[in-house]
């Protein structure tokens, strides 16, 4: 793979796909994004194939000093090789699930979608700083378009919502970027995360990257405009938005704040895990209460991202693998709700959940499947979910065993909303004639949702596959970081063979709440 | 006697005034049906002169012992005026023939106002300074009120008029204070006077020089015309004064503050700030009510006015050249957005100016609305379009220079801007089409219209050139 540019390549061919699809009929355009999607999920196959896991930090590099004051330079490290196969896998997806519910404007549509495919790709790859910025940005174009055209009754102050908010979030990171550009006298991204910045100014630089992720993640209390959007949006909409756009203010702390501000995310970590405790209980805790399907699992997701910052703030090796293992999960895992929830709402063309009931009768397959899926979601041993979150709670035991605490009861709450959830839609009487009636899954509702379903298994049983290519990049982030790391609190006293009386004790009540 | 090396210095203007004279023979004689031949010829005109800039060059950078400056600074701003008052009148006949005959003196007094604004930012001294700012003023206000029986026309050209001559007052006392207080009015010799520290006379005159640019800039306070100018002025002329006239102004203004006022550089630029902060501000803020799309336009110019200040706030090269980047990128999102404007026509060929009919148009023509949605997402500063680009420089000068705060507080203000740009964008994309539009614009209007939008588009592949053309521009002041 020596010198040939795939990375280029794979944003080449989505763009190519969207141009295409703006000038072509409806079937023809559905036609070309699934296959312009298909092709680069070849080309993420061929990537990781290629990949050579523990080797360079940085592979597949290209630049192109094309735009005056910064560069085309792409690069992936095995974070990024994560997250751009979570991407190119959802990708095909989502044109699926769109094949029949978007009937307007398709060509606009699948445009935008392939669009939306060239700047994830771009984002994860970037290694400009300035590049990264402008693909982070530009997704708001497509995503704004798909809610606003596309989405339900109340699109457009959903798609305003999304836009204002998240643009506010993220230009306060541009001027910080300027800044640091300026100051390190570099726009490229390997330089400026070995660059050491002032400990008194890297607070502000943290501050105003916070700014942009935390709204992007989203975390309490700026995640209003998620549940908003995840409602209005189309079904793929919610899939693409829940599975691979918040995971971009993941990819943003592990990518940025982490390593270029060590000693401000030390300083600054308390405060994280404060905002990341209350997402966990509080966002459960609305997701028992609400009556909306979609507005129901967006809760969900706030509440799992909260697992997500947890793991990456504790600044070690478990934590931060348990948060990208949380991030690929909930991508797979919550895209899949919302294709399930989606399923259902072409069905009855409702999202309120009592309209449904006694689902598991008339339409058994999917019952199961949604089963495995609200499963995986609960974190239960076996599926994808269950590997993250364990590793993130086990990470933050060894820095704060309170987060720990408070957000293990995240799990439990985890599960009462789910189970709720399938009670009230797959068990009980049928209630409803209509929701009796509907036709279990169709040959293409099921070869959307296999996929998902084996690599979530996959995901639970072998997660090695998925650790590997990730192991050096994030023993490397653990070490820029140990410097700075905070001081436990849980007094591990590894290989002791007796711990002490009050050691013993803490660890014993932490385990108590695991389970 | 004046030197032939002068002369040259002067060619493009020479170039424009000999034609411009010509042609407006061509008018007297020819009547309305020259209308066709005198627009082409002036566009012909206006390139001629495009070209003779790198003579004009090669003979600067000073002719006139310094009242005229021919540097590096002058000729790019006199491309992007030139080619912005081409673009002027290539627009115009369609709009005009809809209500009678497009008329031949519309391209020549265009011409006549690309002198004036030549001038302007080749200025190297206020006399000339004001002799070109008034050339182009006296043009506009007969531009603005170019549509006789049109009552909106003839009020904004009056409007235009009464305001302007006030701004021109101001600016001419702030002008006499500057000379009795520092003896002269050439741009050095007041730089010089003013490098043993600015005193009480002077720095009222400085004061009142500003307010007269702001006035012609159109930067808060001194913006209330520019909404009414703009919604009563013809559209085609309302392209004009969103374009040429802006960069001659701004060109003119960064040049003042720079050569001529340069050592008190740190009384200027509060007042630059506060203005910049301002019309960001207001331009944002009451934009938003706006239901009429040129009067939007007019608060959208306000609002890019501010922007481009910040990089002259800046007050380093890399500053002012990001404001000249600034404008070169602004003058096209501008032209093609007006280009939009004027193509929306309804069934009888009528222009449409509301917001509100502009629902569904991505529905009734895709290729429009597409257009359209472009330049709003680029004024907005939203990346991958080039607008991104030329916030971008000016913020980007502003934190080089230690301007955080400011860049930070202007970069918050500019999400409000953005709702409103979004606003149209919604309402051409999300909502049901209420109106019908005439099913084709003309060639040349699309011409120019897609020429902008793929420079919006792929900008970024410009940068380089760009860069090195907006740094030469900003190293031949200081």
């Amino acid at each position: 793979m020596d010198g040939f540019p795939i990375l280029s390549l794979m944003m080449a061919v989505p763009m190519a796909g969207a141009i295409a699809c703006l000038f072509s009929g409806a079937n023809n355009a559905r036609w070309i994004a699934l296959i312009a999607t298909l092709v680069d999920f070849v080309l993420g196959i061929v990537l990781w194939m290629n990949f050579d896991q523990g080797g360079l930090q940085w592979q597949f590099q290209e630049y192109a000093p094309i735009f005056g004051r910064f560069a085309w330079a792409l690069g992936i490290d095995g974070i990024a090789l994560m997250l751009i196969a979570l991407t190119v896998f959802l990708m095909p997806i989502c044109i699926g699930a769109s094949w029949n519910a978007i009937n307007k404007r398709v060509g606009e549509y699948m445009a935008a979608f392939l669009f939306m495919e060239v700047l994830m790709i771009g984002v994860f790859t970037a290694q400009d700083l300035y590049l990264f910025y402008i693909m982070f940005e530009a997704g708001l174009i497509p995503m704004y378009l798909i809610i606003g055209i596309w989405g339900g009754a109340d699109r457009i102050y959903a798609s305003y919502k999304f836009f204002l908010y998240t643009l506010l979030g993220s230009v306060l990171m541009l001027i910080a970027m300027m800044w640091m550009v300026h100051e390190a006298g570099s726009t490229a991204i390997p330089v400026l995360m070995a660059y050491n910045f002032d400990p008194q100014i890297q607070t502000w630089l943290f501050l105003a990257f916070f700014a942009s992720f935390a709204v992007k993640m989203p975390m309490w209390p700026v995640h209003t405009w998620l549940p908003d959007a995840h409602v209005q949006a189309p079904t793929a909409g919610s899939v693409i938005l829940a599975g691979v756009l918040l995971k971009m203010g993941g990819y943003g702390f592990i990518r940025f704040s982490l390593p270029m501000f060590p000693e401000a995310s030390a300083q600054l970590a308390p405060m994280v895990w404060g905002l990341s405790m209350v997402a966990v209980v509080y966002t459960s805790l609305v997701a028992l209460v609400q009556s909306d399907m979609k507005k129901l699992i967006a809760y969900s997701s706030v509440a799992h991202m909260a697992i997500v910052t947890i793991g990456l703030f504790a600044f070690n090796q478990a934590g931060i693998e348990g948060a990208m293992m949380v991030m690929l999960g909930h991508g797979l895992v919550s895209g899949a709700l919302f294709l399930c929830v989606g399923v259902i709402y072409d069905r009855l063309h409702t999202r309120e959940i009592a309209r449904y009931g006694g689902l598991s009768i008339n339409m058994p397959k999917y019952a199961v499947l949604f089963l495995l899926f609200t499963m995986a979601s609960v974190g239960l041993p076996g599926t994808s979910n269950f590997v993250g979150e364990f590793l993130s709670l086990m990470g933050i035991y060894q820095v704060s065993t309170w987060a720990a605490l408070i957000c293990t009861t995240g799990i439990i709450l985890g599960a009462a909303y789910m189970l709720y959830l399938y009670r009230r839609i797959c068990y009980g009487d049928q209630v409803n004639a209509d929701a009796a009636a509907m036709p279990d899954l169709t040959g293409r509702e099921i070869w959307l949702l296999a996929p998902i379903t084996a690599a979530v298994l996959w995901m639970g049983v072998y997660p090695e596959s998925f650790l590997a290519p990730m192991r050096s990049d994030i023993r490397a982030l653990e070490a820029r970081l140990a410097p700075a790391a905070p001081a436990g609190d849980s007094n591990i006293k590894m290989g002791a063979p007796k711990p002490t009386g009050e050691a013993h004790h803490e660890e014993a009540s932490a385990h108590g709440e695991a389970h | 006697m004046i030197e032939t090396a002068s002369l040259l210095a002067v060619v493009p203007e020479l170039i424009l005034t000999v034609g411009g004279l010509a042609l407006m023979l061509v008018a007297a004689f020819g009547g309305d049906g020259s209308a066709r031949l005198v627009n082409w010829l002036s566009v012909i005109v206006l390139a001629i002169a495009g070209v003779s800039l790198s003579c004009s060059l090669a003979h600067g950078p000073d002719a006139f012992d310094g009242l005229y400056r021919a540097d590096a600074f002058s000729a790019f701003a006199k491309a992007l005026i030139y080619g912005a008052a081409a673009a002027a009148i290539l627009l115009a006949p369609r709009f005009f023939s809809v209500g009678g005959n497009p008329r031949p003196e519309y391209p020549v007094l265009i011409l006549f106002a690309a002198i004036g604004m030549g001038m302007m930012v080749s200025a190297g001294d206020m006399l000339t300074l004001y002799v070109g700012l008034e050339m182009n003023s006296l043009a506009s206000y007969v531009l603005a009120s170019f549509m006789r029986q049109d009552e909106r026309s003839s009020e904004a050209g009056l409007k235009y008029f009464v305001l302007g001559s006030l701004a021109s007052g101001i600016l001419l006392y702030g002008i006499s204070l500057l000379y009795g207080f520092t003896g002269s009015t050439a741009f050095d010799g007041i730089a010089v006077a003013l490098g043993d520290g600015v005193s009480k006379g002077e720095l009222f005159g400085l004061v009142f020089v500003l307010a007269g640019l702001a006035f012609k800039i159109s930067a808060v306070p001194f913006h209330m015309w520019t909404p009414d100018v703009y919604e009563g002025a013809p559209t085609p002329v309302t392209t004009f004064f969103a374009s040429a006239p802006k960069v001659a102004a701004i060109g003119l203004t960064v040049r003042v503050a720079i050569e001529a006022l340069g050592p008190a550089g740190l009384d200027w630029q509060q007042i630059v700030i506060f203005v910049a902060l301002a019309s960001i501000l207001f331009g944002a803020v009451a934009a938003i009510g706006q239901t009429n799309i040129k009067r939007l336009m007019a608060y959208s110019s306000i609002n890019n006015v501010g922007f481009a200040l910040i990089g002259l706030a800046a007050g380093t090269p890399a500053g002012a050249a990001a404001t000249m980047s600034y404008m070169a990128i602004y003058v096209i999102m501008t032209i093609g957005g007006f280009a939009c404007i004027l193509q929306l026509r309804d069934a009888d060929g009528k222009p449409v100016e509301e917001i509100a009919k502009l629902a569904g148009l991505s529905q009734s023509r895709k290729g429009l609305a597409a257009a359209l949605a472009i330049f709003m997402f680029s004024m907005a500063g939203i990346p991958p379009l080039f607008g991104f680009w030329a916030k971008f420089l000016v913020f980007d000068a502003a934190v080089a220079s230690g301007l955080t705060a400011l860049a930070a507080f202007g970069i918050a203000m500019s999400v409000i801007g953005a709702f409103y740009y979004l606003k149209i964008i919604k309402t051409m994309y999300f909502d049901e089409p209420v109106a019908t539009y005439e099913a084709k614009g003309g060639p040349v209007e699309n011409i120019i219209l897609t020429a902008c939008a793929v420079v919006i588009v792929l900008g970024y592949l410009l940068n380089p050139t760009l860069d090195q053309a907006s740094a030469a521009a900003a190293a031949s002041l200081f």
